[in-house]
């Protein structure tokens, strides 16, 4: 029998990390799927601090997931609020057709 | 101390902005289209009196709210510089905005709130407040990236500047996970109370984490490639925004999270600024030669500045604070005035953004011409100008701290840089003119001329800014 302990909270962490990163950095198809992998770097990022609080029994952890939950709120709604401007001048929320400019 | 005496000692500059945001939101809501010269004018006055809130106020250095938030001389350095940076923002903003049809009463509330933001970031002393006063100023700053929402390249220049602002504030915000579950707390001081002795490996992936989510804000290479799009893509007074104030307040957390929270693993941290200093001098150097956009050049000038103000954070002294602090000032002069600049680059009422238009402006257009001639040999850091004393401050505690190397490689590619500056002087004085530039509103003309002739005449009389730098470096040490 396994005891689930500081360790295992940490590895699913860092793979969810992992995933979002990858998520963005690797995928070519859509924005949205950008936005839902900034949300999973969020919550894997709100995973550490909860199994931290835990760990050292102490609150602070919980209180900035908290603070992380809230802010992550306000940042998907700006972010689709500008992917709604971009897909009325553009016609197209495909991440290859963010090329007007050239860098 | 009670709650009401921190608030009105130590917070007063962020109370006033909060308030003046909030009355301005009300007054843009019931006044509607009529109120937006009203709401632009009054945001100036109320960064004005957050301005007059930090002179006056009592100069004593104080923790406050349970150790979140400091007040300190190098935070009313910082601040002063970022508010009158947004100040000027809103300035230059309003003629563009107008002829634009983008003079909307939000614009300015939000770069209100982004200063607030600046504010917050600027004082932060501990993860949570260092979190919420990046996201405030950064949610604030993909908005105004994407204020022309007709526009296509804002819309992808917001865009783009959201996503990879997102996935920075992620990378930030792990290894803010990862330092509070290490050392056990999410303090600075407690921070480097804790790692005073051998640093846990998970406190130095965090740190890692930290650095690499505040070099995004402040577009330090590797983590700059937003930052030529932004700019280019953004209206002109939002690129002159974010280049400005906003990299001051990075800049500004960036130096207080590793001298406050790591002074112990400074040997560390070193490596990795050493390593963001020298690619984003070199990056800003090389990558500024092949551009023909104006805005692009100014970003790529922009990173490579970046890398100066990380060569005097690697000195990792109070010397070098001291070079930052002065670097801040002449960089926020220098970037403002060149982007007054551009917004005087005005053609049958449409903007244009090329190097090629500027060719022939002596002829023209000769205050503008030699205004921007003194910002490009300031920027290029030829002396006497100010663009050399903020070089040779942080340039000189990295050669006290042994850094040789690394202060070569700063004034080499101060000597490449030079080149794309002097170009644009070039192309200004002996090329074929170019259409002539419409006349330029007064507002843009008299910032113009007044960061160039501060960045002039800074050596007559450079006591009173180097004797404030030297108090704001001294507060961290």
């Amino acid at each position: 029998m396994v005891t689930i302990g500081l360790t295992h909270y940490l590895v699913v962490a860092a793979i969810l990390f992992t995933l979002g990163i990858a998520g963005i950095i690797l995928n070519r198809k859509n924005i949205i799927v950008i936005l839902m992998s900034v949300e999973l770097i969020l919550l894997s990022v709100n995973l550490n601090f909860v199994a931290f609080s835990a760990e050292l029994s102490d609150l602070t952890g919980q209180v900035f997931a908290l603070f992380v939950l809230t802010v992550a709120a306000a940042e998907a709604a700006i972010g689709l609020a500008i992917l709604v401007t971009f897909y009325r001048n553009r016609g197209s929320i495909a991440v290859d057709d963010i090329n007007s400019l050239k860098g | 101390m009670p709650f009401f005496t921190q608030l009105a000692h130590h917070f007063l500059p962020e109370v006033i902005l909060a308030a003046g945001v909030l009355a301005l939101i009300l007054i843009g809501a019931w006044r509607g289209e009529r109120a937006n010269a009203l709401v632009s004018e009054s945001a100036v006055g109320v960064m004005g009196l957050a301005l007059l809130a930090i002179v006056l106020s009592s100069h004593s250095d104080a923790s406050v709210f349970d150790g979140a938030y400091v007040d300190d001389a190098f935070s009313r350095f910082v601040k002063v510089v970022t508010l009158v940076a947004s100040m000027v923002t809103i300035l230059l903003s309003t003629d563009f905005m107008r002829r634009a049809h983008l003079d909307k009463f939000e614009y300015p509330i939000l770069i209100l709130l982004a200063t607030l933001g600046m504010l917050l970031l600027i004082s932060a002393d501990n993860l949570i407040a260092l979190y919420l006063g990046l996201e405030l100023m950064s949610l604030a700053l993909y908005v105004v990236a994407a204020f022309a929402r007709d526009d296509v390249r804002a819309s992808e220049a917001g865009l783009k500047y959201f996503v990879l602002g997102a996935l920075s504030s992620g990378m930030m915000l792990y290894g803010a996970s990862l330092l509070y579950g290490f050392a056990g707390t999410i303090s600075f001081t407690g921070i480097a109370a804790v790692v005073s002795g051998s640093a846990p490996i998970g406190v130095v992936f965090g740190l890692v984490f930290v650095l690499a989510g505040l070099a995004f804000k402040m577009s330090a290479a590797p983590f700059h490639m937003w930052t030529p799009d932004v700019y280019e893509g953004a209206p002109t007074p939002v690129s002159a925004f974010f280049a400005s104030s906003a990299k001051v307040a990075a800049v500004a957390i960036m130096v207080r999270v590793t001298l406050t929270a790591f002074p112990a693993m400074t040997s560390q941290w070193r490596q990795i600024v050493v390593f963001l200093a020298i690619v984003s001098t070199l990056l800003g150097a090389f990558a500024a030669i092949g551009q023909t956009n104006i805005k692009r050049l100014m970003a790529y000038s922009s990173i490579g500045h970046m890398g100066f103000v990380l060569i005097g954070l690697a000195a990792a002294s109070e010397e070098g604070v001291r070079g930052i602090a002065i670097y801040l000032v002449m960089y926020s002069a220098m970037t403002l005035g060149a982007f007054a600049a551009i917004l005087t680059m005005r053609v049958d009422g449409k903007p244009v953004e090329n190097i090629s238009d500027l060719a022939g402006l002596s002829r023209s257009r000769s205050a503008t011409a030699f205004f921007l001639a003194m910002l490009m040999f300031s920027l290029a850091g030829i002396p006497p100008l100010g663009g050399f004393f903020a070089k040779y401050y942080v340039l000189l505690p990295a050669v006290q701290a042994g850094l040789y190397p690394l202060a070569v490689i700063g004034v080499l590619a101060s000597a490449v840089g030079a080149f794309y500056y002097l170009r644009i002087v070039k192309v200004m004085y002996f090329d074929e003119p170019a259409p002539v530039f419409d006349p330029s509103s007064r507002t843009v003309g008299g910032i113009l001329a007044l960061s160039t002739i501060f960045l002039l005449f800074f050596w007559v009389y450079p006591a009173p800014l180097m004797d404030a730098a030297s108090a704001a470096a001294k507060s961290l040490f």
